[in-house]
Formats: C-alpha cells, sequence, structure tokens
C-alpha cells in the first residue's frame, strides 16, 4: 500500500517476532529453528571437524586402523531437563535413558553403553534421586544397555530446577549398515510408528499450571529392538529418526533439508489419540510439533515397506504402525501437508517455543 | 472430537465446493476478521479448493496482533518491575515492542507466566499474596467475558492484588472502519463466530445495510468456514445485503445476554489504536470508573511511554514486522495462490513459520 | 479471539459466588465458568474459550446443519458420477 495516512486493512497485519540473537531465550532449546540456528551459528563452525559430515542424532565414527573395527561407532550425547521430574508414563530418568538409547539406535546401531552425569540441585531429596536411578537401571534393561560411568555435581539450590541428566551413548553399527537423514530419496514411504502428541502432552499437564485433567501418558520407551525387528525385514531403510522436541512436523523438515527430497504427508493418515487431540485444540496445539519419546519415522524404500511395516505391527511399540507419506523429488527441503479437505498446505519447522494461543 | 470432526468431513466439503462453483459467476473479494478463521483457512489449504473467483481477504482479526505497540510496552515495563507475576495469554509472549518482548523479560529474571484463563490469574494471585499478579487483558469480544470474570471474581473473593491491563477490540468498529474506507474492495463478511456467541449479531445488519455488504456469522471448522463463504456469495449473486447465521449450533441473533451484560458491568467503550492501522474510535473497551483500583496502567503508573517501531521500509511505508504478503520477498515466486504459505501470525505457530521461513530467507 | 473448543459438561457448583463447571473436551477435563448460563446443566454442550463457556452448543442444530450438508455432498457426488467431471479439485 502506497499512500501511508490511508490505513490499509487487507492481509495479515502481524508483526514478526524477535529473532533473539544476543540472549538465549527459552525457544532456543525447543528443538526448531532457534535451536538449530544455534547450532549453525555458534555450534558447527566452533566445533568443525572431519569426523563429523552429517547432522543425525548421532555420529558415525570410526577407530584407528589398528583397533581392526568392522562397521562403526555411534556416539551420541543429549541433556534432560524435564520439569516435572516425575510425569504419568515416565521420569526424568527413563528420559534420559530411552532418549540415548534411541538417539544412538537411529543409526541402526545397536546401543551398548551409557554414561550418565547428575547437576543436583542442593535440597534435592535422596528418596527422589534412588526412585530416578532406579527407573534409570529398569529402563537399560529393558534396552539391554549398561550404564557404565557417570558422574555428579550439586549446584546451589535455584540453579538446577531440582534435576539435570546428561547421558552419552555409545553403539556398534555392522559393517554395510548406512542409515542416515541424509539418505531419504524419491519414491521412499514414510512410516510413523504410532500416534504422536503424547509425551508433550503429558508432561505440559503434569506441571499443573493449565488446569487440565486427562489420562494421557508419555509414550517414554527404548525403541532399539523394534528397530532391530524392522531392520531385519527391511534392510535397506534409509532413514530412521524419532520425533522428539520439536515434534513430527520438524523431524520431517530436518530429514527433507538433509536429503534434499520433498515430502508429501496425508494429514488423514497421521495417528493422533483423541484425549490428546482434545488437548492440542484447547490449547491451539499442532499434534505435528509436539514432542514424542517413543515414537519411529521410518523411511524405506517403496519394494521394502510392506515388510517393514509388517515386521512393525509385529513389535508391541509398532502395533499402530502406518504409512503417512511419500518422500519426492520436490519441491526440495520442503514438507507438504495433504489437509483432511483436500487442500495442501506447507508443514515448516517449528520456529522456537509452542505457546497457547488465543486466536 | 464430537462436533469437531464431523465439520471437518472431506465428503461434506466437497459438497460445499461443488455448491460454491455452481453458483460462483463472476469474482468476488470476501474478508473475515478473526485470527482463528485465518489460521483455519490456512491449515486446511481452503482457499485452494475454492473457485479462482472468490478472492479470501484476511482481516485484522488477530487481537494479539493489533495490540497497540504502546501498550505492549507498558506490558513490557510492568513486567519488568520486581515483585510483579506478568500473566498473558501464551501467543502474547512473541510481539515485539519497542525494545524486546515478553521473552526478554523472563531472559533478564522477570517473572512471566503463560495461563490458559485469566480465572487462574486470579488463583495465581491468591497463591502469592506478596507479589502483584498483573493479567494483560487483550481480545476481541470472545475474551470479553473471561476477562472481566476475572475482575469480579478477584473483587468478589477480595483478592487485592490482582490487575489487569485492557487492550479490547471490537469488531463492529473495525468493520466500519474497514467499509468506510477509500481503499476498501471488500464486497462480502464472514462473521467471526465466537464473537457472535457472545454478542449475538444484532450490530451487523445496519452496518450491511449501510455498506450493502452481505454477511454470514461463520464458525471455525473447514465446514463451517465453507459453508459461511456459500451463503455470502449467494448473496453476492442475488444482490442482497442481509445478515445470516452459518453458525446455528452456537449463535443465535441476541447472543449471550448475561455475557453481554457482564461485559458491560465492568467495560465502556473506549477509542482504541489498531497496531499497524491506528487509531478507530470507539473500537476498544476498558474498565469502568468503578474497577479503576483493578487497572494496571494506573496501579503501575506506567504513563509516558517513547514507543518506537523501527523502519525498515521496502516501499518507503512499511513498518519493520507489518509485512503484508506483498511485500514478502518469496510472494509470486515460491509463494503464490496455488501454493499457499501460512497466515503471518504471531498466534499461530504452524501457520504462519512457513511465512516467516521466506520472509527471512 | 476465537479459540474455542466444544465440552461437555459433567459437574456444576459455585466457587465465589460464581457457578462453575467440570467440562470433559473428550478425555482432557477442565473447571470452567458457566456463569452466564443459568440454564445450563449436566450433559449439555458448550464452547469454551480461555476457561469461560461462551454458549451452549444446540446438538439438534448441529445435526439439522449436518443433515443439509450431507445432502449437498449427495448431490455433488451423483453430478459427478452423472456427467463424468474430471476436472474437481483432489479431494
Amino acid at each position: 500500500m502506497l499512500n501511508s495516512s490511508i490505513p490499509t486493512f487487507e492481509g495479515p497485519v502481524c508483526p514478526v517476532p524477535l529473532r533473539h540473537e544476543e540472549q538465549i531465550v527459552i525457544g532456543h532449546g525447543s528443538g526448531g529453528r532457534m535451536t538449530h540456528d544455534l547450532i549453525q551459528k555458534i555450534f558447527a563452525p566452533a566445533f568443525a571437524n572431519p569426523a563429523v559430515k552429517d547432522s543425525n542424532d548421532s555420529a558415525a565414527v570410526g577407530l584407528p586402523a589398528a583397533a581392526g573395527l568392522q562397521g562403526r561407532l555411534a556416539i551420541s550425547t543429549d541433556s534432560h531437563i524435564v520439569t516435572p521430574l516425575f510425569f504419568p508414563g515416565g521420569d526424568i530418568g527413563r528420559l534420559a535413558v530411552c532418549g540415548t538409547v534411541n538417539d544412538v539406535s537411529m543409526s541402526g546401531a545397536l546401543p551398548l553403553y551409557l554414561t550418565a552425569g547428575f547437576i543436583l540441585e542442593e535440597g534435592l531429596p535422596i528418596a527422589i534421586l534412588e526412585k530416578v536411578a532406579a527407573s534409570m537401571q529398569a529402563a537399560a534393561l529393558e534396552a539391554g544397555v549398561y550404564i557404565i560411568a557417570g558422574d555428579t555435581k550439586v549446584v546451589e539450590k535455584g540453579k538446577a530446577d531440582g534435576l539435570f541428566i546428561n547421558t552419552a551413548g555409545v553403539g556398534w553399527i555392522p559393517p554395510g549398515r548406512d542409515i542416515g537423514g541424509q539418505l531419504a530419496r524419491p519414491g521412499d514411504v514414510i512410516l510413523l510408528s504410532g500416534p504422536i502428541g503424547a509425551h508433550g502432552i503429558a508432561v505440559l499437564i503434569a506441571r499443573g499450571e493449565l488446569g487440565f485433567e486427562a489420562d494421557i501418558h508419555s509414550d517414554v520407551a527404548p525403541l532399539n529392538h523394534l528397530i532391530q525387528a524392522l531392520l531385519a525385514a527391511a534392510p535397506h531403510t534409509h532413514v530412521l529418526r524419532d520425533p522428539t522436541r520439536g515434534g513430527l512436523g520438524t523431524t520431517l523438515n530436518e530429514i527433507a533439508v538433509q536429503s534434499q527430497v520433498g515430502m508429501l504427508i496425508e494429514e488423514r493418515s497421521v495417528p493422533v489419540l483423541p484425549a490428546v487431540r482434545a488437548a492440542s485444540e484447547m490449547l491451539g496445539f499442532d499434534p505435528l510439533y509436539i514432542a514424542n519419546e517413543g515414537k519411529l519415522i521410518v523411511i524405506v524404500p517403496a519394494e521394502e515397506a510392506d515388510n517393514a511395516l509388517l515386521a512393525m505391527r509385529k513389535h508391541p511399540l509398532g502395533s499402530d504402525t502406518v504409512c503417512i507419506g511419500q518422500v519426492r523429488s520436490d519441491p526440495p527441503g520442503r514438507v507438504l501437508l495433504h489437509t483432511l479437505v483436500g487442500g495442501t498446505r506447507i508443514i515448516d519447522m517449528l520456529s522456537g517455543e509452542m505457546l497457547p494461543r488465543i486466536c | 472430537m464430537q462436533f469437531t470432526d464431523e465439520f471437518r468431513d472431506n465428503r461434506l466439503a466437497q459438497g460445499l465446493v461443488g455448491e460454491i462453483r455452481r453458483t460462483v459467476t463472476r469474482p468476488w473479494v470476501l474478508m473475515e476478521i478473526c485470527g482463528g478463521q485465518t489460521h483455519s483457512i490456512m491449515h486446511y489449504g481452503l482457499d485452494q479448493l475454492l473457485p479462482p473467483e472468490i478472492e479470501l481477504v484476511h482481516g485484522p482479526g488477530c487481537p494479539v496482533c493489533v495490540t497497540s505497540l504502546e501498550l505492549i510496552d507498558k506490558a513490557l515495563a510492568i513486567a519488568d518491575q520486581p515483585n510483579v507475576i506478568f500473566t498473558s495469554f501464551g501467543d502474547m509472549l512473541r510481539v515485539p515492542g519497542s525494545q524486546g518482548d515478553l521473552f526478554s523479560i523472563r531472559a533478564r529474571g522477570g517473572q512471566v507466566k503463560v495461563v490458559y484463563s485469566p480465572l487462574d490469574a486470579v488463583r495465581i494471585a491468591q497463591e502469592n499474596p506478596d507479589k502483584q499478579v498483573v493479567f494483560f487483558a487483550i481480545g476481541f469480544e470472545t475474551t470479553a467475558p473471561p476477562n472481566v470474570a476475572s475482575v469480579l471474581q478477584s473483587q468478589a473473593l477480595g483478592v487485592k492484588n490482582y490487575s489487569v491491563l485492557v487492550s479490547h477490540v471490537r469488531v463492529p468498529p473495525a468493520m466500519h472502519a474497514i467499509l468506510s474506507s477509500p481503499l476498501n474492495r471488500v464486497q462480502g463478511f464472514l462473521a467471526a463466530g465466537h464473537v457472535c456467541s457472545v454478542m449475538g449479531y444484532w450490530e451487523y445488519p445496519p452496518i450491511a445495510a449501510q455498506y450493502h455488504v452481505p454477511m454470514t456469522v461463520t464458525g471455525f471448522e473447514p465446514i463451517d468456514l465453507l459453508q459461511g463463504i456459500l451463503m455470502t456469495v449467494r448473496q453476492l449473486e442475488a444482490g442482497t445485503s442481509e445478515v445470516q447465521n452459518g453458525y446455528k449450533r452456537v449463535v443465535s441473533f441476541e447472543g449471550n445476554r448475561p455475557a453481554q451484560a457482564m461485559i458491560d458491568k465492568v467495560f465502556q467503550p473506549c477509542d482504541r489504536n489498531w497496531r499497524g492501522i491506528g487509531l478507530i474510535p470507539q473500537s476498544g473497551w476498558e474498565l469502568r470508573p468503578e474497577f479503576t483500583e483493578y487497572d494496571a496502567e494506573r496501579r503501575f503508573n506506567v504513563g509516558q511511554i517513547q514507543t518506537r517501531e523501527s523502519d525498515v521500509c521496502i516501499a518507503g511505508q512499511i513498518l519493520q514486522g507489518l509485512k503484508k504478503p506483498a511485500e514478502c520477498p518469496a510472494f509470486g515466486t515460491l509463494c503464490t495462490p496455488k501454493n499457499p504459505l501460512g497466515a503471518p501470525m504471531v498466534s499461530s505457530e504452524g501457520a504462519c513459520s512457513a511465512y516467516y521461513h521466506y520472509a527471512r530467507s | 479471539m476465537c479459540l474455542g473448543v466444544p465440552g461437555k459438561i459433567s459437574e456444576i457448583y459455585t466457587i465465589a459466588a460464581m457457578r462453575m463447571a467440570k467440562v470433559d473436551f473428550g478425555g482432557v477435563f477442565r473447571e470452567v465458568c458457566i456463569e452466564t448460563l443459568p440454564d445450563a446443566k449436566i450433559g449439555d454442550y458448550t464452547i469454551v474459550h480461555a476457561g469461560f463457556a461462551l454458549n451452549l452448543l444446540s446438538e439438534e442444530e448441529a445435526q439439522s446443519t449436518l443433515a443439509l450438508l450431507r445432502e449437498m455432498a449427495e448431490f455433488e457426488e451423483q453430478l459427478v458420477i452423472s456427467e463424468g467431471i474430471t476436472d474437481l479439485p483432489a479431494g
């Protein structure tokens, strides 16, 4: 509009949010675009080295030649800061173990060993710590991994929200197995192991600030056994990823960009539990962006898709596996959604923090 | 979900789209003034289903976005004070003021809490008697009942440490301003369904008659929107300018009279500045004098605030951050009506972030 | 301004002289102010926005609207079949 003295009413008039480039704000931890920007602008340039080639959930690396290693090692790390510490379906300990087991497993690796570093807040009841440790051991047994090393630090009251945990994991990628976010190809089928959004909503409700009551549980679980069953039936699987922070929408975008492919997702195929959907509607959240901690995205060549689906459905953690879409050649790096009523829209990455909306 | 899923049914959508196509004989411009409707249209890609003759234009229907810069700055000033717990609807946190946003305040140690309902803010005030709890009471008419209810409840409970920063806007004056503008192209209106569930639609027939513009009270699900569009287009083709109700399951002509009475008890009309638009007379609500003690502006004495929208001008007149699709660098290239991006609404995450992706790159 | 979600009233009580209800949104429950709906009863559906019930939802009106739309959808389907129309947008 050229004449500034006449107000214009057409078109959205929304102020673009600030970019927050000088201070960390909560959105930087959301797993979305702001987190990615932080990694691209600060960490990647600082840590540039030949061992890190692809931006996957774990790094696949070798050993000095004298070690005679067959295959590769998968190494990953993650920190866990969830509030509250205990929520329906899990706790920070289970989250820590499963999170790193899963990150390592996304390369097709067999997860083997975990380390666990604890930052404890002064005043944390020891009984809580005992419960968390027991939960971690239970999760480790479930996954079939050992927690072999750790560290403990204590900070003053007010500096750690009770308890923070960092875990690092090591796994072994058998020779000949190459799975990663950069390997999706046009024509591939996209599978999802079950309904999305439960973990994020369960934790949010458990914080008690919304006044919601619901029978919604986190789906936190170790996915390595499901993955091994899948790979036995579909050995040429291209991509594995768990849609954690930032949700399915962000994760698909990451893969689309890494592989430089397009994706078309069918909205009606994406499963969401009724109560999760209800909570999302009330808050104005899109389930596509809500965190999951026990779900798997599998991108597999069309010829192995049926086998993959069947194998996953036989496993308790994959019994609701569905095909949600397809990989295409364009638009490269873009994820499109075919909506319930036949329109098509873009699914972008989550930008920053997801906030309950009013309109 | 009951009363939701049925109104997202693909088959019913196709039926409505078919009927719209058969009805339309020439181009029409329709506007909705409701952030929720804009979001829904973008979320479901509804504009792609419509025949090319129908142009959907989005009006200033997002109360988050039209809250004046001055009030945002006042909110930031209040939230920055020690001893204040500043409460707000979630999407307000992202709105930029002259310097920073509520996230920045939080980053410097201010207490900023998101609440689902202003009634929860009253509870926070009860639980924190040594703090001042302020609620950012923004919204159209839909949000007025919960906002005034929080003031009344605070009064009934004797909660003295609760106050509200009011920035309400009203639809009918906005419609007048839009329709009387020399640049107006809008020929038909979709009236906001939830605003009307509270206010009824008795305010609209005089406006429809004055400007000869048909209106349909419309809901939010894709089926509701398509139905609202069909009803409006039918009127346009017939040359009539009535106000019809396309959201009968929730809206009646009189609306919710007790809710209107509750609003009237606490609020009175006032002039309001709409961000990016300017002053629209009598287009807002403010607290009545007898409720002054709950007015956060007075309680915190945030009087003269220097506001500054920084201007990065593309065409010399455009304020930074107030981007319209025509000014987006991707418009017409990556973003076309066939391949739409989301509505650039701060208050909607998924639909709008695609827009920001292009606007930044 | 318009995020309103339908829910079913499952309990009614009073807090600080205001009528409140526990509403079931399909597995998620939340306290809602129903002060402006004096005729609301348990089992009624209402549209809720920011913890406040804006108005009752009429199941009858909803069903009658859906019935009309279903007729329209059927008509459309018959038309597509009888005219062999192939240029409609993919649905």
